[in-house]
Order: structure tokens, then sequence, then C-alpha cells
């Protein structure tokens, strides 16, 4: 039920819809929840309708941080 | 997939975990509990527990929302299929829940009753509209993340005028559950359950924000990191709790930042308090009667709100006498403890709420926890 | 008398309506509208030898070796979906399962279940798809059954295909020899099929390039087990996917496996849209690929025959 996808915005449509893609699959879903959505937004999909934007300067800079992160298991801290 | 298979790095899993293990203090351990369902998951899913050091124990929390659904909701459910003969859609998990006198969702669509499986609430919304003289119920449950989509159907519904269509609605609220969980006597004060902190759900708090849990922190002094759904993120996220817990800190951190803000969404807020308000008192299967921990729709929205519309009487029912999903919920017992885990109750027979939603904590210790790196492996000769 | 007899008058039959034509319960009735059916629709579509009998059963030829049978009744929703229909996946499946064993198919049956009210369209392009079929794969469908019932109570046409094939002596396939040390190789992308058909259903509508790979692998599986006779285990991953298909072999044959996520091949839509569906790839249905398990020796030469042949081209190997 949590369920939820990042996915990208790629079409805009009538009656608040938009045509999205995750990995090459569309669907077209519900964007009344979030405002001001442009082509090209990442959202996050949930049981058909986008329910946040996603943050791609955040992303990026959560995976630098994980990437950074850390030594080999097992050496000395 | 972009923003996903980054976070699902195998490489970079295993040097956050070589982190965490040279970060826990070996005089300790780490209780954290993963609220939600997806989080649970997770953790059995891509064997985070086999990749920690065996200090840190995770405690399934009752994020799930079909696991938390009483049997007495669902045997309303089945009544307004079978006895009012409406078309009840429903979300995909719930139709395998059990109910009472042996049946589910499933079993009383096999002896006739209309019910569908869809996959959004605009899917109800289509199919009242392809039906003008059947009664279509929607049969709507969820934590925070799932409410909005709701919503959106009421106010769509109202706005087109649809004469047959109404929502069955079973929203509860994520604060009063942690709240109701750090509350309980084996908690507070028995400490049969030690909690050290949370790893907060990820979808519910893009809508909420992380505003809401900075009472618990306070109040019950218990480090909250909210953390992203993929396995990546749950790591991160354990070592900020066993960074916050080892400095004597209890504050709330957003590892989700990508998706997750202090205010949340607040469009999605304002359309969820415009259809729906709190009820009083909620039963919770597991927590037993919570209060203000549910939703129910507005007067406003009356004409859409299917208990209202049809007589559905409500009768509490208990769990199988075998069954151990409450305890499992609280966090007072895991899968293992049950004594029809895996042997009468499995996924294709189950007996209990947990075993049947993929979030469910006996579902996934099922699916993913049988095999872990320390059962035997046969070398081949 | 008359040296040259006038000949006799016959009634006029109307052809069959194939484009807007429906069934009906006579046709199933075993009289003139059945045998109509029959001359116009089946009999020229997959026609043979056999057929033009016309007989209530096919008289063969017993063969030399031991004689496989595998049946398989087909009920798939919708009936036409990317890559194929009802039609052609009733002979590649059991095609398939024929030639799981090792065997070389020699001979099908089609039973079919029509609706009453089904288009004769419908009923016409799945026969067309499935002699195709049966033609491309050198299998001649060689006796059939038709039953109507009445209208709601079929979900428009339901299939039945039986094969009947024959071992090569020294083969031994069968899911209860796998053993520890074995590989598990399979013969390409997972999951399409099962994608394919979910993109059609109802409630769920998105546009994705997959489709269907359904497929008949007896000449795959020829090759294969041509390269690798000491092969244990061959078995196509249809409903419940290549998950299913292993536990099963693994309760069989009293093993336990493992197999690593990098190397089980799934396309990256198949699995966007099963993460947006809740499912897990493995558990999605094939029906155009073959799992094999091998002694580790074999292991080679059965990658190279797979890779050989077009219907293998993308073949992966793990390890025990």
């Amino acid at each position: 039920m949590c369920l939820a996808i990042p996915v990208k915005v790629v079409e805009l449509l009538e009656a608040e819809q938009a045509l999205v893609d995750v990995g090459g699959v569309r669907k077209e879903v519900d964007v009344s929840l979030v405002d001001g959505l442009e082509v090209g937004d990442f959202v996050i999909l949930h049981v058909g309708f986008a329910i946040n934007r996603l943050d791609e300067d955040e992303a990026q800079r959560t995976l630098s941080m994980l990437r950074e992160m850390g030594v080999e298991p097992g050496a000395a801290a | 997939m972009k923003y996903v298979d980054e976070f699902r790095d195998g490489k970079v899993a295993r040097t956050l975990a070589g982190t965490i293990a040279d970060e826990v203090r070996p005089d300790r351990r780490y209780h954290l509990m993963e609220f939600c369902g997806g989080h649970t998951h997770a953790i059995s899913r891509y064997g985070l527990r086999d990749l920690l050091p065996p200090g840190i124990r995770f405690i399934h929390g009752p994020g799930c929302p079909v696991c938390v659904l009483p049997i007495g909701r669902i045997d309303s459910a089945i009544e307004l299929a079978r006895d009012h003969g409406v078309i009840l859609c429903s979300y995909g998990d719930t139709m395998r829940v059990p109910a009472s006198g042996r049946t589910s969702l499933l079993r009383a669509k096999a002896e006739g009753a209309d019910i569908r499986m869809v996959y959004s609430s605009a899917d109800a919304l289509k199919i009242a509209r392809e039906n003008p003289d059947r009664e279509v119920v929607f049969f709507a449950i969820g934590f925070e993340t799932t409410t909005p989509p709701t919503a959106v159907a009421l106010r769509q519904a109202r706005a087109e005028g649809l004469q047959n269509f109404s929502v069955f609605a079973n929203h509860v609220l994520t604060p009063s559950a942690i709240q109701n969980i750090l509350e309980s006597p084996e908690v507070r004060e028995l400490g049969t359950v030690p909690l050290d902190g949370f790893i907060g759900p990820s979808h519910v708090s893009t809508i909420i924000g992380s505003q809401p849990y900075e009472f618990f922190a306070e109040e019950f002094q218990k480090p909250v990191v909210i953390a992203g759904f993929e396995p990546l993120d749950v790591l991160q996220s354990v070592l900020m709790l066993v960074r916050q817990l080892n400095d004597g800190r209890a504050e709330v951190e957003n590892q989700f930042s990508r998706a997750v803000t202090r205010e949340g969404n607040l469009k999605a807020q304002g359309l969820v308090a415009e259809v729906f308000e709190l009820r009083d008192r909620f039963e919770w299967r597991g927590l037993g009667e919570v209060p203000y921990s549910a939703l129910r729709i507005r007067e406003t929205f009356r004409d859409f709100d299917a208990e209202v519309r049809f007589d559905l009487p409500y009768r509490s029912v208990p769990d199988h006498k075998a069954c151990e999903c409450g305890a499992i919920l609280r966090g007072v017992k895991q899968p293992q403890d049950c004594k029809v885990f895996g042997t009468v109750c499995t996924p294709d027979n189950p007996l209990g709420s947990c075993m049947v939603s993929a979030e469910g904590a006996c579902a996934a210790h099922y699916t993913y926890g049988q095999f872990t790196k320390d059962s035997a492996v046969a070398e081949a000769s | 008398m008359s040296e040259n007899p006038k000949p006799v008058k016959r009634g006029y039959i109307r052809p069959l309506d194939l484009k807007h034509g429906k069934i009906e319960l006579s046709h199933g009735g075993g009289g003139r509208a059945m045998s109509q059916l029959i001359d116009e629709l089946f009999q020229p579509a997959f026609d043979n030898p056999y057929l033009r009998q016309a007989n209530d059963q096919a008289l063969l030829t017993r063969p030399d070796g031991r004689i496989v049978m595998a049946t398989d009744s087909h009920v798939v929703s919708p009936l036409f979906f990317p890559g194929g229909d009802i039609g052609s996946l009733a002979v590649h499946g059991t095609l398939n399962d024929v030639a799981t064993s090792g065997a070389r198919p020699l001979w099908l049956s089609a039973g079919f279940i029509l609706e009453e009210g089904f288009p004769l369209a419908d009923l016409k392009r799945i026969v067309d798809s499935m002699a195709a079929a049966a033609r491309a794969a050198g299998v001649p469908v060689v006796t059939g059954d038709t039953k109507v019932v009445e209208r709601g109570k079929g979900d428009g046409v339901f299939i039945n295909t039986t094969g009947v094939g024959v071992v090569p002596e020294g083969i031994e396939i069968s899911g209860d020899r796998a053993r520890p040390g074995d590989r598990i190789l399979v013969s390409g992308f997972l999951g399409d099929h099962g994608v394919a058909i979910m993109s059609l259903r109802e409630n769920l509508s998105f546009s994705t390039t997959i489709e269907s790979d359904s497929a008949a692998l007896h000449e795959l599986i020829a090759a294969m087990v041509e390269a690798a006779p000491e092969t244990h285990c061959l078995r196509d991953p249809t409903r419940g996917g290549l998950a299913s298909t292993l536990n099963e072999i693994a309760r069989q044959a009293g093993v336990g496996m493992i197999i690593r996520e990098d190397d089980i091949p799934v396309r990256e839509e198949v699995d966007a849209a099963c993460e947006l569906l809740g499912l897990d790839p493995l558990y999605v249905a094939n029906e155009g690929k073959v799992v094999a398990i091998c002694p580790p020796e074999s292991a080679d030469a059965l990658l190279a025959a797979m890779r050989s042949h077009p219907l293998g081209a993308t073949p992966r190997s793990s390890a025990k």
C-alpha cells in the first residue's frame, strides 16, 4: 500500500492529468495534488496520483553523501 | 529506473553497513521501530538484517493500513457487496484479508458479489460513471499518503453530481498510532518493548511533512529519522539514528529530503481537511480503540458517505484465536513467535492480516526471511 | 434410359459469414452447422492429410522411442495481446510442454469450447494464428473437437491442445534430476508475457513496448539437448514465473538453489512495470523461455548452443 515510485512527467494533459514515464513505461496519472508541474519534473506516484515533487538537487546531494560515506567493513574506525 | 536503482546499490550498502558496524557501541543495543510496512518489506527483501551488526534490532510497527484494518470493517465491506448489491471497488491487498466466518472479499467475489480490484480511486469513479444504474462504493483505506487521492475522488464526484458513488472511509493517522505505541504499557512502564528510536515513514511524510514528529521526539525523548523507501535510505537512516542515540540526542531528522519538507504537501493537506474530519475513536487491529486516530467524511460531503447512505451496523470481531497479529503490530512479538506462523498461516492461506499484505511483517518474514546467512549451505561435492 | 442423368439439384447452403457472423449453439450440435464450421473454417486453416480423412480420430504410426504426451487448456484474457493471441499461445504452450522432456513434438490436437455469440471473425483470426504457429513449428493439428456453450457460460473461447512427441534414446530429462553443483541457465528476458497481458487488462492502462514472448521452443531445445545430452532438467517458466518453476524443481529433486539477481535478465520496462504494479519479475509468466539445469561441465556447451539460436540470444547462466 505504501507502494510509491518516482516517475518523470513527459506530458501535461487536461483535467489535471499528466503522462509520466518510469523506465520506459508510460501511464496517465492525476496531478491535482501538486501545483506548477512542468515537463521533465519528477514526482512520487502513489495509487495513480502524484503526491509530491521529487527534488532532483536533493536527490543528487543524498546520493553523493551516500557514496562518500563509510569505510570498508572491518577496517579500524 | 531513475532515483530508484541508485538507492539500491549493493556496494554502497555494504560500506554503509560497515560504517554502522564501526559506530555501534558494543555495550548496548539499538531498538529501532520501523513504523511503515514498506520499510518492513524493504528490510526483509534486501536482507538488511544480515548486513547490519547484531546490536541493531528492528521492531515492526503498525504502519500497514491493510494489517490494522479490523475484521469488523471488512465484514461491513463484504456486506455492502453481498447484501446491498453494490459494486465494491477495493485496493488489491485488502481483497485477501480474512474476515468473519472464514470469508474475505476475494471469497465473496467468487461466490458472486460484485467486488472489483482497482488500482486508484479514479478507477472507482470511472466504474461509477460507466454503471449509472448501479451503486458503486469505494473501499478507501490507508494512511495519510492514500487519503488525498480519496479526497480528490470525493470532490470530483460532487463536481460531476454523481448520484451512484460513495466512499466507505477507513483512513487512519500515523501520529496517533505512534503516540499509542509510545504510551502503551509495554513501552512506557513495563519496558517489555524497549524502543530507542523511530524510522519514520517515507511517503506519509511527503504529505504531512516532518513537523508532526517533533512532538514525539520532544515529549518522549526518542529520535525520529524520516527514511526514504529504498535500502540505502533505510541504512543511512539507521546510521543517523545510531549517531543520535550515541550522542544522546532526540531530534527529528529528514533523510528523505528529496521528497519530504518540514511542512509537507500543503495543497494535499488542505484538500483532505476540506473533505474529512476526525473520528472520536476508531478500532485498530492489535491496538484496540485509539482516540482521534482516523477520519470520517465531513457533513458537507455526507451524500457520498457509504456509512450514511447504507445501513451498516458495526460489529467488533476478535482475531482468530491463534493469530498474534495484534501483538506483532504493537511490536511486542515477532512473526516467528506466533505458533501458526509458516505452518497453518501462510500467504496462500492467511489467518491474519499480517500475512496477507505485502507489507505485513509476517508476509515479509515468510517470503524473504526464511533463508539467512546463518542457514546451512551444503557445498557441492 | 437417360445417358446423362441430370445432376441432383442441391439446396443452396449459404457460406459462413466470417466477417459479421456469430457462433450459435448449432455450431456445436454435431449436425450440419458444425460440419460447415469445420469445412469452412477449421479444416482449410489446419489442412493436412490427417484432417482430410474427416474421421473422429487420427490414425497415427507409432514412432520409435518413448512417447511423451502433454495437455494444456488455455483461458487467457484478453484473447489478443501484443505478440500473440490465445491461438498461438495454445500451440506454443503444448509444444513447449512436450519439448521440455527432450522430446521431438509430432502431433497436436485442438479442442474448442466456444461461447454462443462469439464473433466468427475473431475465431477465424485465432484459428489462422494457430494454424500458422503449427505450420511454422512443423507440427500438424491432426484432430480436434468443437463445443458451444450458452452465452454467459464461457469467456469467448477456451482452447485445449494436447501434444504427442517422442524422446530420443539416452535422454533423461526430469525435474527430480537436479543435483547440488548443477548450473541453472535461462534462455532470455523474463517477465515479458505477463506484463504484455497486464498492460491490456481493465483498470491497468499503460503503454509499453513489451510484447509477449510466446514462441515454440522445440528447435532451440533440440539444439540444446544435442549439445548437452546430460542436461538434467528443462522447464518453461509459465504461470508463476522463474521462481515458481525453480521452487517446483527444488521440491521434486529435494535440493536447494541459489540464483544471483544480477544474472537474471529482465528488460528495464518490465522491471518498471512490475515496480508500478507491485509485482516481482521472478513471479511473472513467460511463454517463450526455457530454464535448463545441467551438470557444471555441460554448462558452457549448453550456453553456446542457446546463444547460437535466435530464441536464446540473450541467455544467462547463474550459480548452483
